[in-house]
C-alpha cells in the first residue's frame, strides 16, 4: 500500500486542506454541550458510553493482576446486573496483551494495545512497526499509534503519512487507531490536517489522545475532527471512526460528546465500530447513574467495584 | 435495580431521539389582565379597552392588557414631563445607581423573564435565556457606568437631556429592544414612555414591576400598551421631545413624514435585507453554522438576518450540501423545550406574510428547499427553507421576509460580491466569511451596511454601536454613539 504521492505534492495537498475557524469551532461545541439529555435518552446515550467504552489503564506499575481485575470489570461492569453490558474493548501496554488476551477469550471484548513508543512517538520506524506487529501477534484486536507530530510539526507530513501506511499494513486484520495527540499540534488548523492525513494514510478511527499531555480530548477538538471525518466521507465513500480520550471522567461529559457525535456524524456512528470513548475513571460514574435514572436515588459508591 | 433482557434489548435499539427538556413555568406568575404603567403605579386605561396577548405556539390566551387611548398617552407624557424636572437634575452617580440596580434586577428574575419572553413570544428558551435576556442586563450595566462620565464622552461640550422620550418598539426581541431604547435615555438624564408591540406586551409590564422594586422616582419611566394607533398617538404628542423607533420602514417613513417640522428629533431602526458573503477560503463547517445563525436564529425575527446568502460559486455546491444536512438537525418545537432550535412564529399574521412571500419565490422561478420537520398542530409554525436559484430581481432577493428563509445567489468575484450585497435599499447588516484578513477590510470598506460582520454573524454587545444605512434608518444604538440622540451638545 506504498503512496504514489511524493512530498512536494503531499505538502501542498496538505496546505490546501480548508481552515478551521477556531472561535466559530468552540462556539458551536459550547452550544451543544447545552443540550438537555433526560430521561429515556439518557438512559440509552449511558448504555452506548458503556458499549463504546475503551476501559483504560496504561500505567508503568500495570500488572497481571491488574490487568486481570480491568478484565472482569470490562466483561461485567456491574456483578450481579446483567442488563449492563460489556464496554467494547480494554486498552493496555503491549506488554499487557497477552494478559489481557486470556482473560477476555470468548468475551466479545476486544484488545486493544497501544504502541509505536506510546506516547510521544520519537523512536525509530523500525522499531514501531515490529512493536505494532508484536502486540497483533501477541493477541491485540486493535492497534493505537500515535502519530511523529516531530514530523508533522516541522512540515514532514510524508514521514507522517509513510509511517501510517507501514504500521496499517503491520496490524495486518487489526483495526488501526491514529492518535493526533491534538493537545500537541496547536492549532484546530492542524488537528484537521492531522486527520485528513491520517484517514487518507489507512486509519480505521482516529483518536483524539494519548491522555499523557494536557489539553486531552475536548469538545471542540472533537467537532474539528468529526467534521474531517464527514467531508473525508463524502469525498471518499469510505467511514472511519472516531476516539475521543483524555479526560473523560463523568457521565455528563460522555453525554455530551454523543450529541456532538449525533449532530454531526449522525445515527450511523453511534455504534461501539465507529465511536469509542477512552476512559479509566468514567466507567463507575455512568453506572451510578444509570442506577439514580432507574431508581431515582444515588447509591453510595461502595456499591460499584474500584478495580 | 434491574431491568429484564427484553427491556435491555429495546434501549439498544433506540435511536438518540433527544426526551423533552421543557423549562418549568411553575415560577412565573403572569396577571390575568394588566394596566397601565403611568407615575410609578399600575393603573385602570382610560380607554376600559383591552386586547388579549397570546401564546404563538399554543394561540392560548396569556393575559389581556391595556389599550392605551389618547387621554392615556397624554397622562403618560405629563408624567414623564413631571419626573424630567428632578430626574435630569439629580446627581448623575445617583442615576447609575438606578440603573445598576435595575440590571441587578434583570440578572435576578432572569428566568421568570425568560420564560414570559418565550411564552409571549414564541422564541427558544435557549435564546431568551442566553441572548434576550444578559444582553439586556449587560445594556443597563453599560450605560450605568456611562451616567456620571457624559462630560468625558464628548470633550469640549456640555450634554445636555433632552427631556421626554417617546419609544416604540418591535415585537422580535421585546425585552432587548426595552434596553436598548431605555438605558440610554435614562442614563443621559431624560424620562421616557414606552410602547412595547401589541403581541409581545408582557415583559415591559414585568420590567414596569422591577422599576418599582428598583424604587425608580415615578414618572422616569412609563409604560403603555396598545397597537399601531397608541403608537402614533405617542409619537405625535407634543409633549415628546424625542422620538426612537425600531420596526418596518413603512411605519418609519409614517412616522418620518409625521414629525417633520415639528423640531422633535429622530432615531429609526428599520428593515434590512443583509447579505452574507461567503469566499472560497472561508472555513466552510463554521461559515454553515453562522448561516444558520444568521437567518435562523430568532425565526429569522431579526432586522439584521442574514437573509441573503451570497457565496462564491466555485464553493457553492459544496457549502449547500452541508447547510442542507445542517438544516436537517434544526429541532423546531415547543419553544420551551431546552433543545428547540427554533420555535414559534410570532404572529398569524406574520406567517401569513413570510408564506406570501414564499410563494412568490416558488412562482418566481427559485428552487425550494426544506428539511423534513413535522410542525406542531397548533401554533404559527414555519419550518427552514433555503431558496435556490435566486436572481437579484425576485421579490425574495429584495423585500424583507422576516422568517426563516434564506435566498441563496452566488457571486464570482470580490466587486461582484459588493456590488450585489450593496444592491438593495437596505443597509443594516452584513458578514464576509474569507480567510484573508485583508480581504475582510477591503470588504467592509465597500460595504454600505451598519455593521459588518467578520466570519461571524448576530453578535451583540452594548459596547457597538448598532443601526443603518439609507431604509435601515439612521441613528446609532450603543456604545458610547448610542448616547447621542439622547443629548443636546452646547
Amino acid at each position: 500500500m506504498a503512496t504514489a504521492l511524493s512530498l512536494t505534492h503531499l505538502g501542498s495537498l496538505m496546505r490546501g486542506v480548508r481552515s478551521v475557524d477556531e472561535v466559530g469551532a468552540n462556539e458551536r461545541a459550547a452550544s451543544l454541550a447545552k443540550r438537555s439529555i433526560k430521561k429515556s435518552s439518557k438512559l440509552w446515550a449511558l448504555d452506548l458510553s458503556i458499549r463504546c467504552m475503551d476501559l483504560t489503564t496504561l500505567e508503568g506499575s500495570d500488572t497481571p493482576g491488574k490487568v486481570a481485575a480491568l478484565s472482569a470489570k470490562a466483561i461485567r461492569p456491574k456483578p450481579g446486573d446483567s442488563s449492563i453490558p460489556s464496554v467494547a474493548a480494554i486498552c493496555v501496554y503491549p506488554a499487557r496483551v497477552a494478559d489481557a488476551s486470556e482473560r477476555l477469550q470468548g468475551s466479545g471484548v476486544k484488545v486493544a494495545s497501544v504502541a509505536t513508543a506510546f506516547p510521544s512517538g520519537q523512536s525509530f520506524t523500525s522499531i514501531k512497526v515490529a512493536e505494532a506487529r508484536d502486540a497483533v501477534d501477541a493477541g491485540a484486536d486493535e492497534v493505537d499509534m500515535v502519530i511523529d507530530r516531530g514530523a508533522f510539526l516541522s512540515g514532514d507530513y510524508q514521514k507522517v503519512y509513510d509511517e501510517i501506511v507501514a504500521i496499517k499494513e503491520a496490524c495486518g486484520s487489526a483495526h488501526l487507531k491514529v492518535i493526533l495527540e491534538t493537545g500537541e499540534l496547536g492549532t484546530y488548523d492542524g488537528v484537521r490536517r492531522a486527520s485528513i492525513l491520517a484517514m487518507a494514510a489507512g486509519a480505521d478511527f482516529i483518536k483524539t489522545s494519548t491522555g499523557k499531555v494536557q489539553p486531552a480530548a475536548t469538545l471542540p477538538v472533537s467537532l474539528v475532527m468529526m467534521e474531517a471525518i464527514r467531508d473525508f466521507m463524502r469525498e471518499t465513500g469510505r467511514p472511519v471512526g472516531f476516539k475521543a480520550a483524555g479526560g473523560i471522567r463523568t457521565s455528563k461529559q460522555a453525554i455530551a460528546y454523543l450529541v456532538v457525535l449525533y449532530e454531526t456524524l449522525g445515527a450511523e456512528w453511534m455504534t461501539p465500530d465507529r465511536f469509542r470513548l477512552g476512559a479509566s475513571t468514567l466507567l463507575n460514574d455512568v453506572l451510578m447513574q444509570i442506577d439514580k435514572e432507574r431508581s431515582g436515588v444515588y447509591q453510595s459508591p461502595d456499591y460499584f467495584t474500584i478495580d | 435495580m434491574a431491568i429484564t433482557k427484553r427491556q435491555a434489548a429495546d434501549l439498544a435499539k433506540q435511536t438518540f431521539d433527544y426526551a423533552p427538556a421543557p423549562e418549568a413555568i411553575d415560577h412565573v406568575r403572569i396577571q390575568p389582565r394588566y394596566g397601565l404603567f403611568i407615575g410609578g403605579k399600575m393603573v385602570e386605561p382610560h380607554s376600559k379597552k383591552r386586547f388579549p396577548t397570546i401564546n404563538p405556539a399554543t394561540e392560548q390566551k396569556l393575559s389581556e392588557v391595556a389599550e392605551a387611548d389618547a387621554i392615556d398617552v397624554g397622562k403618560a407624557v405629563s408624567a414623564a414631563g413631571t419626573a424630567f424636572t428632578s430626574w435630569s437634575r439629580m446627581a448623575p452617580s445617583r442615576r447609575a445607581r438606578y440603573l445598576f440596580r435595575i440590571s441587578r434586577l434583570i440578572q435576578e428574575r432572569a428566568r421568570e423573564l425568560a420564560v414570559v419572553e418565550t411564552m409571549d413570544g414564541g422564541k427558544p428558551i435557549k435564546e431568551s435565556r442566553d441572548v434576550d435576556i444578559p444582553l439586556s442586563a449587560a445594556h443597563f450595566f453599560y450605560y450605568a457606568g456611562w451616567a456620571d462620565k457624559l462630560e468625558w464622552a464628548f470633550p469640549n461640550r456640555r450634554p445636555r437631556p433632552l427631556g421626554v422620550a417617546g419609544q416604540v418598539i418591535p415585537w422580535n426581541f421585546p425585552l432587548l429592544m426595552l434596553a436598548w431604547k431605555i438605558a440610554p435615555a435614562l442614563a443621559a438624564g431624560n424620562t421616557v414612555v414606552l410602547k412595547p408591540a401589541e403581541t409581545t406586551p408582557l415583559s415591559a409590564l414585568l420590567f414596569a414591576e422591577i422599576c418599582q422594586q428598583a424604587e425608580l422616582p415615578a414618572g422616569v419611566v412609563n409604560i403603555i400598551t396598545g397597537a399601531g394607533k397608541t403608537g402614533s398617538l405617542l409619537v405625535s404628542h407634543p409633549g415628546v421631545k424625542k422620538v426612537a423607533f425600531t420596526g418596518s420602514t413603512e411605519v418609519g417613513k409614517l412616522i418620518q413624514r409625521s414629525l417633520a417640522g415639528s423640531g422633535k428629533r429622530l432615531t429609526l431602526e428599520l428593515g434590512g435585507k443583509a447579505a452574507n458573503i461567503v469566499f472560497e477560503d472561508a472555513p466552510l463547517d463554521q461559515a454553515v453554522e453562522g448561516i444558520v445563525n444568521g437567518i435562523y436564529f430568532n425565526q429569522g425575527h431579526v432586522c439584521c438576518a442574514g437573509s441573503r446568502l451570497l457565496v462564491q460559486e466555485s464553493i457553492a455546491k459544496p457549502l449547500l450540501e452541508k447547510l442542507k444536512q445542517r438544516l436537517s438537525t434544526l429541532r423546531l418545537g415547543d419553544p420551551l423545550d431546552k433543545n428547540t432550535d427554533i420555535g414559534a412564529i410570532n404572529s398569524k399574521a406574520q406567517l401569513e406574510k413570510i408564506q406570501a412571500l414564499v410563494e412568490s419565490g416558488i412562482e418566481e422561478g427559485a428552487e425550494i428547499y426544506q428539511p423534513e420537520c413535522k410542525l406542531p398542530e397548533r401554533g404559527y409554525w414555519f419550518p427552514p427553507t433555503i431558496f435556490t436559484n435566486v436572481s437579484q430581481s425576485y421579490r425574495i432577493a429584495r423585500e424583507e421576509i422576516f422568517g426563516p428563509v434564506l435566498s441563496v445567489l452566488t457571486f464570482r468575484t470580490p466587486a461582484e460580491a459588493v456590488e450585489k450585497a450593496n444592491n438593495t435599499p437596505y443597509g443594516l447588516s452584513a458578514g464576509v466569511w474569507t480567510d484573508k484578513g485583508s480581504r475582510i477590510l477591503w470588504m467592509a470598506e465597500r460595504m454600505r451596511a451598519g455593521v459588518v460582520w467578520a466570519n461571524t454573524f448576530n453578535r451583540f454587545d452594548p459596547t457597538s454601536p448598532f443601526g443603518g444605512y439609507k431604509e435601515s434608518g439612521y441613528g446609532r444604538e450603543g456604545g458610547v454613539h448610542g448616547l447621542l440622540p439622547y443629548l443636546e451638545l452646547v
